[in-house]
C-alpha cells in the first residue's frame, strides 16, 4: 500500500511542478532574477506549497501514527550548523547556474534532453560524494529513528516531539 | 505576469503541498526529493522501495506532462553541458551535506516550522540570486 501511495504522490508531485513552471529552467532563472527582470510568480508556488503543507503538517503530526506506517520518521537534526548553511549555499550556486533543483531535473529525464541527464548523473555523483564531506550530519541511511512518543503520551508531546 | 501564470502557480503549489501533506498523512514520510533520490543510490536500506515508487510516480507524472504541454519544460535548445554537470555536482553535494532542497527544506521543513529548514532556504534563495545576478548581469554569460 505504501508503495502504491508513493506512487501516486509521486505522479501529483510531478504534475505541480509541471504545472507550476518549476520544470521550465528559465522561468526559475527569471524567479532568482531579482536584480533584473525579476519575475515572481514561483514564489506563488512555494507560498501555495507551503501554505498547503503548513495547514495539513501540524494536523498530521497530532496522530499517533500515519495511515499504513507504524510511525513518522522526520529529520530530528535542529542545530544550524556550517554544512546547513554552506551545503545550502552551495545548492543554490548550482540552482541559478542551471535553473534546475532536485525534483524538477528528475521530472524533465523523460524529455531525454541532454541536459536533464547531465544534470541529474552528476548530482547522483555530488550526492554520493557529499556523505564524505567532514561535518555531513548523517549518511542518508541514518536519518531514521526519532524515538516516538508513546502512544498515550499528552497531544503536546507527540506535537513537540515530531518538530525536532 | 498573467493571469494564467498565476493560476497556475497558485494550483500547482497546491498539488505539490498536497502531494507532501499525503505522504506524511499515509506514509509518515517526508517529501524531499534529494534524499529520496539519494535513497535509491547505493546502498539500499529499507526505505529505499516506497523512494523507487516515489521516483516512478515522478517520471510517469513527466510522461503525463511531456504528453499534455511539453511547453512545461521550457526551451529545448542546446545549453553548455559542462556548466549543467557542474551545477548538477553542486546541487548533489549541497543538498547532501544540509540534508535537503526546495522540497525538502523550502516546502515541507518550513511546513514543520522547522529552524533550520527556514536558515537553508533563506540562504539557498540568496545564493541563487546572487548567481544569476552575477552570471547573467556581471558577466553577461547566458542563462537559461
Amino acid at each position: 500500500m505504501t508503495l502504491v501511495v508513493a506512487f501516486l504522490l509521486g505522479t501529483v508531485f510531478a504534475l505541480g511542478l509541471g504545472l507550476s513552471g518549476m520544470t521550465n529552467p528559465a522561468k526559475v532563472t527569471g524567479f532568482l532574477d531579482v536584480g533584473g527582470t525579476w519575475d515572481p510568480t514561483l514564489a506563488f508556488v512555494m507560498g501555495s506549497a507551503v501554505l498547503v503543507s503548513f495547514a495539513s503538517f501540524g494536523r498530521i503530526l497530532a496522530r499517533p501514527a500515519p495511515l499504513f506506517d507504524r510511525r513518522f520518521v522526520l529529520p530530528k537534526h535542529q542545530a544550524i550548523t556550517a554544512s546547513l548553511v554552506g551545503g545550502a549555499a552551495l545548492f543554490g550556486i548550482g540552482w541559478g547556474l542551471s535553473g534546475y533543483c532536485p525534483g524538477p531535473a528528475l521530472v524533465s529525464l523523460v524529455t531525454g534532453a541532454p541536459a536533464a541527464i547531465v544534470f541529474v548523473a552528476s548530482m547522483a555523483v555530488g550526492l554520493k560524494l557529499g556523505a564524505w564531506v567532514p561535518g555531513t550530519p548523517y549518511p542518508v541511511e541514518r536519518t531514521i529513528d526519532p524515538p516516538p512518543p508513546a502512544f498515550d503520551a499528552p497531544v503536546a508531546e507527540r506535537v513537540a516531539a515530531t518538530r525536532r | 505576469m498573467q493571469l494564467e501564470g498565476m493560476a497556475r502557480a497558485l494550483i500547482g503549489g497546491a498539488l505539490i503541498g498536497g502531494a507532501a501533506s499525503g505522504l506524511l498523512l499515509c506514509n509518515g514520510r517526508i517529501a524531499g526529493i534529494s534524499n529520496i533520490f539519494a535513497g535509491v543510490l547505493p546502498r539500499w536500506d529499507r526505505d529505499t522501495p516506497w523512494r523507487l515508487a516515489f521516483l516512478g510516480g515522478l517520471l510517469a507524472g513527466g510522461a503525463m506532462l511531456a504528453r499534455v504541454d511539453p511547453a512545461v519544460f521550457g526551451a529545448t535548445g542546446p545549453r553548455s553541458l559542462g556548466r549543467l554537470a557542474l551545477a548538477g555536482f553542486l546541487v548533489g553535494v549541497g543538498t547532501r551535506i544540509s540534508n535537503g532542497c526546495t522540497s525538502g527544506h523550502g516546502v515541507c521543513g518550513l511546513a514543520r516550522r522547522s529552524r533550520r529548514s527556514l536558515a537553508a532556504t533563506l540562504t539557498f534563495m540568496t545564493t541563487g540570486a546572487l548567481t544569476v545576478y552575477v552570471v547573467r548581469h556581471l558577466v553577461g554569460a547566458p542563462l537559461p
